[in-house]
């Protein structure tokens, strides 16, 4: 029991160091954020003027631009690991490696939970959308979603942070594993919008759940080996 | 010399079964000469998935032993995995346009599954080519064919019910071929070329995976070569650090 509390204190010190670097190094979060914001303003171009049309792609388009943005955030936790070796001296440490992947996705969660926060009510006003009647269903949706997202993000930055073309390679790898994340959080989201009429909001919830307990428990088995090399 | 028999032996029973296929047995009632696609398609997605859950077992093998002969065996698999897969795919849409007069059907599962497992496992074999040492290259192919495994049921879970909670339009289930009403014929067809393309499986990945043990000792032996070069006289000054 003790150990499970260390490898606890270890990974909410890690996420607090990594939480801490994102507040002060604010430009690159708020470039992700704006970057966000810019995709769904361009699929307003993509898809509108007809402002029905877009409210009815709402839910696909704000997962997909937590995804495009999600993908820079959970890259630039590791990548900030490489200046000065840090990742190797993270590796050197004498703890058990899942605590590092354990504050590594928390913090990931943390920064594109906030990103979320900011996306779904610029999602209500580019689109026209009410979030009032919705607002728990859609926070759970959010919540379990951008957990998942940072459960594999965390992983697969780890793994290709010191690859050549890290840059295709992370959303190359990421994004086929993300598909039934993504397909469930927009069906979470546009059940929720719509009122649940036919009782799946649940179920997709239940889905994403599994999704994200199944993923952290390979990305915290594995990432050890990543570490390794 | 054993591989060339089997090498034989599968081009022999291919050529047999796919002369059942297109010559002894009748047009399908409904589906007309579309159906003798359905023969070579189920062989290949069988091939398939049976190559992809060589190379999940292997990359765990390659994790707990680090014998180089284990990743070799994962690289065999996810290459000739992705070859079947990539076929299986064609051969689905040139079947799935004249009878469901599309060639994707977003509302099929299987189709949508094996899509994301082309694209996971052609991620696996560029994620090979961008890392040069070979045991971390293993290393870390391992563990991506192992979250891809993992990951492949939640995907078909998930797409099975993005169709059934939807309650659309339902197709009639491709392929009923396997019910047990299904004439003999038809069944003995599709048996016998999913044996023929597993027996050519089984060369290929003979073949591919003594490749890459000579691939692999090419590169160790370019590595000794180096090391060697470095050590020789007059060339202290051109050791690496």
């Amino acid at each position: 029991m003790n150990g499970v509390r260390a490898e606890a204190r270890i990974a909410l010190a890690i996420a607090g160091k990594d939480a801490l670097s994102e507040l002060r190094g604010r430009h690159a979060a708020v470039s992700t954020l704006f970057f966000a914001a810019l995709v769904l303003l361009l699929f307003g171009f993509a898809l509108g003027p007809d402002s029905r049309r877009l409210a009815e792609a709402a839910p696909g388009l704000l997962w997909l631009a937590i995804v495009f943005a999600g993908l820079l955030a959970v890259g630039r936790l590791h990548l900030v690991e490489t200046e000065d070796d840090a990742l190797e001296q993270l590796a050197l440490y004498p703890i058990e490696r899942r605590a590092i992947y354990a504050g590594k996705a928390l913090a990931g969660s943390a920064v594109m939970l906030v990103l979320g926060g900011v996306l779904l009510p610029t999602v209500a006003i580019l689109y026209g959308i009410d979030l009032a009647p919705a607002v728990l269903p859609l926070l759970a949706t959010l919540l379990l979603g951008t957990v998942g997202f940072a459960a594999v993000g965390t992983f697969y930055a780890g793994l290709t942070v010191r690859m050549r073309a890290r840059e295709v390679m992370l959303p190359l790898l990421m994004l086929p594993i993300v598909a039934p994340l993504l397909l469930a959080a927009v069906q979470a989201t546009g059940a929720a919008l719509a009122g649940d009429p036919f009782g799946e909001l649940g179920s997709w919830l239940q889905l994403l759940a599994v999704f994200d307990v199944v993923m952290a428990i390979a990305g915290a088995a594995t990432y050890g080996f990543l570490l390794e090399d | 010399m054993k591989a060339r028999i089997l090498g034989v032996a599968a081009a022999v029973s291919v050529i047999a079964a796919a002369a059942v296929g297109l010559l002894v047995v009748p047009a399908d009632l409904n589906q007309g000469d579309a159906q003798r696609i359905m023969y070579i398609h189920v062989g290949s997605a069988w091939v398939a998935y049976l190559s992809f859950g060589v190379t999940a077992v292997a990359g765990v093998l390659w994790l707990w032993r680090r014998d180089p002969r284990f990743d070799a065996v994962a690289l065999a698999g996810a290459e000739i995995g992705v070859l079947f897969t990539a076929f299986a795919i064609w051969g689905g849409m040139m079947w799935g346009k004249p009878v469901w007069g599309v060639y994707w059907q977003w509302e099929d599962p299987r189709l949508t599954t094996t899509a994301l497992l082309l694209a996971l496992y052609v991620g696996y074999l560029l994620l090979r080519r961008m890392t040069d040492d070979p045991a971390r290259r293993a290393t870390r192919a391992a563990v991506v064919g192992l979250v891809a495994a993992v990951d492949i049921p939640i995907v078909h879970f998930s797409v099975i019910w993005w169709r059934g909670l939807h309650q659309t339009a339902t197709i009639g289930s491709p392929d009923r071929i396997l019910n047990p009403a299904a004439p003999l014929v038809f069944v003995s067809a599709l048996v016998s070329m999913a044996l023929a393309l597993s027996l050519a499986w089984g060369y290929l990945m003979v073949r591919r995976y003594q490749l890459a043990r000579l691939e692999w000792q090419r590169e160790e032996s370019a590595r000794m070569g180096r090391i060697v070069a470095a050590r020789a006289p007059g060339a202290a000054g051109q050791v690496a650090p």
